[in-house]
């Protein structure tokens, strides 16, 4: 090895202060372009300097042999630069070292496996949960009158960190307190905020913070309040928050009594009798949910109602098929409720589910344009569903329409029955083959009765095409074309029926 | 009656809140107050406290009231139940969430209430709060807001514009269970409401045409709440039921709350130990429905009784029913297929597919990536490891059950 013989010297780096990583940087890419293998080079930090009796200074640093300049990836001074705040003594020796070897093997950061990638990354977990905690355990004491307003107030923290990480979190408290006076104080420096610039001061005492605030015990009144006896799980408590920092949180000192209390605060609440309903009640009930059991229940058919908002009422609590569970809400006809021209789709979809109003979703805005080019206009008909709630699957955050099955188009007919019967339409359109099928009370087959005016049981004049949603499944564009062309043209038939 | 004093209401309003699971600050927008005004949200949520039941204390989490006309069994709040009640001023919840926020105890307000004269009375109060804080105040904090389903829906839509988070409870898992439990609630109400709530949040984050820019409606989605153990729903019908809400209503969160004893109990509902670890591997069920591509019907596919297997977790459940699919060789499984792999979360699955990108992964090295091998060895083959007949072995199961911890008292 040339290199290592070649540096029989030894180099020591003094650092400037624990989070000198300029300085480090500036020093690691000079021994690293001079060829300085990591066992040769030691770094030092002001307080592992201190250790020695003598003052180090910094060996004079070699002379670069070839290049001059080097690239490392930008993730790996971010993470680099995280782990630099590590109170680990030789973190900068360790960082020279992944230098070292992230110069020879550039994907080594892409390797989680590696022994020296699992330290770095456990050393930038540990900086971030200690920033994270810090932000989540800092708590501020207001110094001044009670009343006192923001301009004139300051709020003091005292917070004892792991990591050298005061300063860095300092933006955090900036953007989320901007508009107060505040300090936060630590044994590894303080920082203080005036709402308008950052000043960062040396070490501080926990007697330099303030030691009470009113509020707290109306924090410490919410604290143990919000605790659930019955559900005790002091390790997972401890796990988020270690009990080394529990000294500084004005909350803590009552978990110890809570924890005692809970078992029995918990069996007490299992062996207490009912109670009986304070007078109150009685008169809630009364005043409120009279009547309110003699509702609808939707389980069985309501009486034939006269007119077409008594029916879109009796519909909304319509249980009498199973898909009302699932589904949002009944979505029901919608239009003149003298049309003369009515359509009759298969179900709702994920839109219509939603809004509870027919034909809103990409199916129905394919209908809708197609009745403008056919020049019928749309406020004139009236438009409705076979079945009236959506059937689906759900796959993730979306809903796989599903056909209705024999029964439930069935169960629905009756609805859509008593629509046609109020409405009493020339003509009505069955849109797709469940349409047809409820209309006539047999399965059709649309592609050989498309076109055709079927006379249903009860009279009426049914023209049979297809779903709009057909249309929008094709998936040869040159097809698609076509099948539009083909369901305007029935369209067009239908305003001819109309005129004539 | 005697006036008391804002500390009481807190205890008392706090008590009854407790009972929600959510206290989450997560997913809103970025936003601070540099210019102005006080708090941030930079996507993260930030547990401040933690309390002896293992639950994070992010938010202030209080009712405005727990009045209520409502008499639902399990609830502590109900007409029926002796508690003590209160009721905060708008004012005394402005105040509050202002002087905890500055002194850093909390990222935020979670406001429930219990239903005061009409639900549009109560959520209108509600939502004047959340206006308060949020223009009056300025306040850039997360602010979660538990809607009232039966109030007009111009109401949720005014709640969504000043509200980080809006949810709405579904109470139980079935419609049979709240009709049961909760007599006064419909189930059509509470889902109408929550598809309003999703129908708003689409609208408005369509960019508009004439600003390009997204306007603000519940940045932080909407969630709910269904409490597990009050009914006899099995699992499988849980999960179902969970599946059909997140494909529905778009929702960030199902959150299952272990019904939990109250003081002053109704007859109808007796009371018992919280199950605890049920919603535990409901919760681990829920995370493999969402990130681990689980379809629902899978998770408990071949169970005898619907139910998710206390002792071990559902992965690892599903995968000893499954034995077939395994050993899984994770030097060229994809993605997929890794996830099912029990023992191994995303971020170990992410680091496997990268790190086989320039090695052939061994047990060794798989080793270091994850938190323990014991239960992913059976599982897995790698190079110069394969499981032999172990992933077939009859006390497979036994060998991979976790030891039943004491819980630690002090």
């Amino acid at each position: 090895m040339e290199s290592a013989r070649k540096f029989a010297e030894q180099f020591t780096i003094s650092l400037d202060s624990e989070m000198d990583f300029d300085g480090w940087r500036k020093a690691a890419r000079t021994l690293a372009l001079a060829g300085a293998p990591s066992s040769a080079v030691t770094f030092l930090t002001p307080s592992a300097a201190s250790q020695f009796l003598f003052t180090e200074a910094s060996s004079p640093l070699p002379q670069p042999a070839g290049d001059t300049t080097f690239n490392v990836s930008k993730i790996f001074v971010e993470k680099a630069q995280t782990a630099s705040h590590h109170s680990d003594p030789d973190r900068y020796d360790f960082l020279y070292h992944l230098l070292v070897r992230v110069l020879d093997e550039p994907n080594l950061l892409r390797i989680a496996s590696d022994s020296d990638i699992r330290r770095l990354e456990a050393m930038v977990k540990s900086v971030r949960r200690d920033a994270h905690k810090m932000h989540a355990f800092v708590r501020f004491r207001k110094v001044g009158e009670v009343d006192a307003s923001d301009d004139e107030a300051r709020y003091v923290a005292w917070f004892e960190p792991d990591h050298f990480i005061v300063e860095r979190e300092a933006g955090f408290f900036m953007r989320r307190f901007a508009q107060m006076n505040w300090s936060i104080l630590t044994p590894k420096g303080s920082i203080h905020w005036n709402r308008q610039t950052l000043t960062v001061g040396p070490p501080a005492k926990r007697s330099d913070a303030p030691a009470e605030d009113a509020t707290e015990e109306l924090w410490r009144t919410y604290f143990s309040n919000i605790f659930n006896p019955a559900r005790l799980k002091v390790k997972a408590m401890q796990s988020e928050m270690p009990k080394k920092y529990w000294k500084n949180m004005p909350e803590a000192a009552l978990i110890p009594d809570l924890i005692a209390g809970a078992e029995n605060r918990a069996k007490a609440m299992v062996a207490a009798m009912p109670s009986v309903p304070p007078p109150t009640h009685a008169a809630i009930r009364d005043r409120h949910w009279k009547g309110a059991e003699m509702g609808e229940t939707g389980n069985t058919l309501p009486p034939p109602a006269n007119d077409l908002e008594t029916l879109r009422k009796q519909a909304e609590t319509c249980r009498l098929c199973p898909l009302h569970e699932p589904a949002t809400q009944t979505v029901f006809g919608e239009g003149p409720a003298d049309a003369p021209l009515v359509f009759v789709g298969e179900q709702p979809g994920d839109k219509e589910d939603i809004s509870g109003q027919p034909f809103i979703g990409p199916a129905g805005q394919l209908f809708d344009a197609t009745l403008q080019d056919a020049g019928i206009d749309r406020s004139t008909v009236y438009v409705t569903n076979a079945v009236k709630h959506f059937k689906f699957q759900p796959r993730g955050k979306f809903r796989l329409h599903q056909k209705p099955n024999g029964d439930e188009i069935q169960t629905c007919r009756w609805w859509l029955g008593q629509e046609l019967k109020l409405i009493d339409p020339d003509l009505t359109v069955a849109l797709g083959a469940t349409a047809a099928q409820s209309l006539l009370g047999r399965s059709v087959a649309v592609t050989k009765e498309r076109g055709r005016i079927v006379e249903s049981d009860e009279g009426q004049r049914v023209f049979i095409t297809v779903h709009p949603s057909f249309l929008l499944r094709i998936p040869d564009e040159r097809r698609k074309a076509d099948e539009r062309a083909r369901f305007r043209d029935d369209m067009i038939a239908v305003r001819e029926l109309m005129a004539a | 009656m005697s006036k008391i004093s804002v500390r009481e209401k807190l205890a008392i309003l706090s008590d009854a809140a407790k009972y929600d699971a959510s206290c989450a600050s997560s997913g809103s927008s970025k936003r601070d107050s540099r210019k102005g005004g006080i708090g941030s949200t930079e996507g993260m949520g930030i547990c401040h406290a933690y309390a002896p039941d293992g639950r994070c204390i992010s938010l202030l989490k209080i009712l405005l009231t727990n009045f209520c006309i409502y008499d639902c069994s399990y609830c502590i709040n109900r007409s029926s139940s002796n508690t003590k009640r209160a009721r905060f001023t708008i004012e005394e919840v402005v105040d509050l969430t202002l002087e905890f926020y500055k002194r850093n105890y909390i990222e935020g307000l979670f406001l429930s209430s219990g239903v005061i004269r009409s639900p549009d009375d109560t959520m209108g109060e509600m939502v004047e709060i959340a206006r308060r804080l949020r223009i009056d105040h300025c306040f850039k904090g997360y602010i979660h807001l538990k809607s009232i389903p039966e109030c007009d829906p111009a109401l949720l839509e005014q709640a969504g514009l000043y509200a980080d988070r809006l949810s709405i409870n579904v109470e139980l898992p079935t419609d049979s269970g709240v009709e049961r439990l909760a007599p006064e609630k419909k189930p059509q109400t509470i889902r109408r409401a929550m598809g309003t709530v999703r129908g708003a949040i689409e609208n408005r984050s369509e960019p508009t045409m004439r600003t390009k820019r997204k306007p603000r409606f519940a940045p932080a989605g909407q969630s709910t709440q269904m409490i597990v153990g009050a009914d006899p729903t099995s699992d499988a019908i849980i999960l179902k039921s969970s599946a059909r809400l997140y494909s529905s209503y778009h929702l960030r969160r199902v959150y299952y709350s272990a019904f939990s004893p109250i003081p002053d109990s109704s007859a109808a509902l007796p009371l018992m130990k919280p199950p605890l670890m049920r919603e535990h591997r409901l919760y681990q069920a829920d995370w493999l429905m969402r990130f681990y591509g689980f379809a629902n019907e899978e998770i408990l596919d071949g169970s005898p009784d619907g139910m998710l297997d206390l002792a071990i977790d559902p992965k690892l459940a599903w995968a000893l029913r499954n034995r077939h699919v395994f050993p899984v060789d994770v030097n060229r499984a994809d993605r997929e297929m890794l996830l099912r792999i029990p023992g191994l979360g995303t971020k170990a699955v992410a680091k496997i597919l990268q790190v086989r990108r320039y090695r052939t992964l061994r047990l060794e090295d798989v080793g270091a990536i994850v938190q323990s091998i014991q239960k992913i060895r059976p599982f897995i083959t790698a190079a110069g490891w394969s499981p032999g007949g172990l992933t077939e072995t009859e006390n497979l199961r036994a060998r991979l059950t976790p030891q039943p911890q004491q819980l630690s008292l002090f």
